[in-house]
């Protein structure tokens, strides 16, 4: 076994990045996020990469789209305000259906808002962000680990769909230290070969073009519908999602990435208190869970969705699964918003009777 | 010493607020605060001035200055003053923004409101690195000069060149006065205060765009003492980034 | 095994660095941790505080409303923390800096211990962060008192290695206080 490390967050997405194979990262500086420009440009020359401080999030998703439709695993992070600026190129990604990774430490918000650890861009990240109806794989580690784990994992979902993946977290998990275990990666034997991918025509037939302008009747409407038929195969075979104590539960508590660590908490004070609760935690945001809330309200189990926004995952829940009772608890990110487990766990006694 | 022979000689700005700053010791923005305070001071305008405030250690410019100030998005408060000008064009707007901000995410905005000659006044704060995120590498960077994101030094055959944006600015038709001054230097304090007052005189008097480039420290991310700072101005950012008048037209 | 502990004090305590310490200790010793610490903004205003969590099974939440127990190191600490304590916790005390008695509350364990006198007493003001962290360790007994030893070794830089008999003194200092005041 690899000896276990004790890193950020932050720095787990990195080491994971460049694990994975990633050698190409485009950025530009932002709170909460620096850390994993600042520990890949450090890193990446000596593994011959490239690693380029942009002028903007602008120019950096476009750097993106660039080195990913010449095949590359190519990646940009950013925070959430840097995040907005770069919708219209991944907007542009996933027309041209470019894998490739965007990582996002989200901070409190609209505009400038706050540094605070926040989970306002669910929507943003999950409904499709820019213009043109398209949807992105959304993946929502809740720990150290995961930041790694699910960062390589996001690298193969990407190439294998061909859709633009993000790592959506907040501070809390990115600026954490945790126990690592960088065990090394290992490429799924099936990955398709990036055969789409620009190389410069000059010695084949056919030249490739990587684009997202359809103009012939009717074409575009197929090419919609074929990305759409992505996503439901996405949820048919990627769903991710963890529960804990959920077998009995009466209560089920659900939340994902930092909030969802918070909960976990009080769910266990609760279980010691004699309530019948468990946590129902997402990691795909998107694909969603949604078969996973269905299993656990089938027999009448009230939900309670904890969230550091104002209400934004619980809607998907309540599409998921209409007949259940689904309650929302939330606090609006900025400083000094963060739930604790108490209380979450005083919410819980609100919604749950001792057995 | 008997009164009637006292004289102030020093007095706050009535432009700016009686608060403490926020900056760091040793920072400049500081001083830049107060020489632009004194200008608009010298032309009586401070009821009357709008600020565009730009995201960076800056971003406080509403704290400390006594007048109405817009925030705007990071790199946009030229268009943001645009806006604000076309509304009020007999109002002064001064936009007050640092190297990260102007120079990089922002040329775009910076070098189409000077093309269009947009009757503003612009202080741009070169402290060749990007101060509120943690001392990052900037445009301003200088050659081999190690931030946190160029941890082996600034490399031009990859990071590009530190950008002159004064002379780039100087170079574009709309652009009625542009100077870089540095403050690290009671005389250059002295000098500093002079270009920014002529900056804001171009705007209310020819209604014409100025713009001032002004050398700053950051000690906290140089990883120096203030006095050290301040050195490193004269050693190493002049050198590269001369001083001077380069476009005047009024001359 | 389940522990939190939160500390804070101002910048250029160590308080950060203890944590991590602490933390990555427990990691060694072949537990779970997490070390939260207050950052940006809050970290330029000169108050610096962090959580850590411990855990022989998943970690759980690394912020905690009512920490089990505290080390406050300055009174800007104590007042805005001590209050916050778990009923039945711990409260460690800096009453070199802090005058507050802790009388306010009977429902917690209180040590006030003299660190910055204890620190200057090794030979160095700097130990404090040492000295409170090694009270800590002896009351909680979350890590031994060698992992946190072994967690310095590894942390600090090799030409700074010729500081660690002195921040081991600090260590068993600081546990030495503990297990007497608590005897
Ligand atoms: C869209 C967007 N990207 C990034 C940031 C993060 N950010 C805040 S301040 C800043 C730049 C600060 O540098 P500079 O303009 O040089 O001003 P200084 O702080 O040095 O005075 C950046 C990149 C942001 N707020 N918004
Ligand atoms: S970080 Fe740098 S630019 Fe910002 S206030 Fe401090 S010294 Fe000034």
């Amino acid at each position: 076994m690899t000896k276990r490390l004790f890193v950020k967050g932050n720095e787990a997405v990195a080491m994971g990045a460049l694990e994975a194979g990633c050698r190409y990262y485009f950025g530009y500086p932002i709170t909460p996020q620096s850390d994993i420009p600042e520990y890949i440009s450090r890193e990446m020359p000596a593994l011959g990469g490239e690693f380029i401080q942009a002028e903007s999030e602008i120019a950096s998703i476009n750097m993106l789209l660039g080195a990913s439709a010449c095949g590359a695993r190519a990646m940009t992070s950013s925070s959430s305000p840097g995040i907005s600026l770069k919708q219209e190129g991944i907007s542009y990604m996933a027309g041209s259906e470019c894998p490739g990774l965007i990582v996002n430490i989200s901070r409190s918000g609209p505009g400038l808002g706050g540094i605070d650890a926040s989970q306002a861009d669910y929507f943003q990240a999950t409904k499709g962000g820019g213009h043109g109806g398209y949807h992105i794989i959304v993946l929502a580690p809740a720990s150290v680990q995961e930041m790694y784990d699910l960062t390589m994992h996001a690298f193969d979902l990407s190439d294998r769909y061909r859709v633009p993946a993000m790592i959506l977290a907040d501070a809390v998990i990115g600026q954490m230290k945790e126990a690592l275990d960088p065990h090394p990666y290992k490429a799924p034997a099936d990955l398709p070969p990036k055969d789409w991918a620009l190389t410069g025509s000059g010695t084949r037939e056919v030249n490739k073009v990587v684009k997202s302008l359809y103009l012939g009747v009717g074409e575009l409407e197929q090419h919609n519908l074929k990305l759409h038929r992505k996503y439901a195969q996405m949820q048919e075979q990627e769903v991710r999602c963890e529960g804990y104590e959920l077998e009995d539960a009466q209560l089920v508590v659900t939340a994902y990435g930092s909030t969802a660590r918070i909960a976990h908490t009080a769910v266990r004070i609760a279980r010691r208190e004699g309530y019948k609760v468990g946590l129902l935690r997402p990691i795909t945001l998107f694909p969603f869970p949604k078969q996973a809330y269905r299993d656990h309200t089938a027999n009448g189990q009230k939900v309670l969705c904890v969230e550091l926004n104002t209400g934004q995952m619980v809607d998907d829940v309540r599409l998921a699964v209409p007949q259940a009772e689904v309650d929302f608890y939330g606090r609006a990110p900025g400083a000094g918003s963060l739930p604790t487990p108490e209380e979450i766990f005083a919410q819980i006694r609100l919604h749950c009777e001792v057995h | 010493m008997k009164t009637e022979e006292m004289k102030q000689v020093f007095a706050r700005p009535q432009a700016l607020n009686p608060v403490q700053t926020h900056f760091c010791p040793g920072c400049q923005h500081g001083v830049i605060h107060r020489l632009v305070a004194q200008a608009m001071d010298a032309f009586d305008i401070q009821g009357q001035t709008i600020g565009v405030a730009s995201v960076g250690c800056s971003v406080f410019l509403y704290g400390y200055f006594g007048i109405d100030v817009i925030e705007a998005p990071h790199g946009r408060a030229p268009a943001v003053a645009t806006g604000a000008k076309r509304v009020h064009p007999r109002r002064p707007v001064f936009t007050y923004q640092g190297d990260g901000d102007l120079a990089a995410i922002g040329t775009s905005e910076i070098l189409h409101t000077a093309n269009r000659g947009e009757p503003i006044t612009v202080i741009f704060v070169n402290n060749t690195t990007y101060g509120m995120t943690g001392g990052q590498m900037a445009p301003t960077t200088l050659p081999s000069q190690k931030t946190s994101t160029s941890p082996y030094g600034r490399d031009e055959s990859k990071d590009g060149y530190p950008i002159k944006m004064t002379e780039i600015l100087a170079g574009l038709e709309g652009t009625a006065y542009a100077a870089r001054v540095a403050v690290d230097t009671p005389q250059r304090v002295i000098q500093a205060g002079k270009a920014i007052k002529k900056a804001f005189q171009t705007q209310v008097e020819d209604n014409r765009f100025a713009f001032v480039e002004v050398l700053s420290t950051c000690p906290t991310n140089w990883g120096m003492n203030p006095l050290e700072a301040n050195a490193r101005v004269a050693e190493e950012m002049i050198p590269y980034f001369p001083l001077g008048v380069f476009k005047d037209v009024s001359a | 095994m389940n522990h939190d502990v939160f500390m804070a004090g101002f910048g250029g305590q160590g308080v950060l660095l203890i944590g991590n310490l602490l933390a990555y200790a427990t990691i060694l010793e072949g537990n779970n941790a997490s070390y939260f610490p207050a950052y940006g903004v809050e970290k330029r205003g000169g108050a610096a505080n962090c959580t850590v969590v411990m855990s022989d099974g998943a970690v759980g939440s690394p912020v905690v409303g009512e920490p089990e127990a505290a080390l406050l190191m300055n009174p800007a600490a104590m007042e805005q923390f001590y209050p916050r304590v778990r009923k039945g916790g711990m409260a460690l005390l800096n009453s070199s800096l802090i005058e507050d008695d802790g009388s306010s509350r009977s429902d917690l364990t209180l040590v006030r211990i003299p660190a910055n006198e204890m620190a200057l007493e090794i030979g160095d003001s700097r130990l404090v962060n040492m000295v409170m962290l090694g009270g800590y360790v002896e009351y909680s007994r979350v890590v031994a008192r060698d992992a946190l030893k072994e967690a310095l070794k590894e942390v600090l830089p090799e030409r700074n290695h010729r500081f660690l008999p002195m921040n081991h003194n600090a260590l068993e200092a600081g546990a030495a206080f503990v297990r007497e005041a608590l005897a």
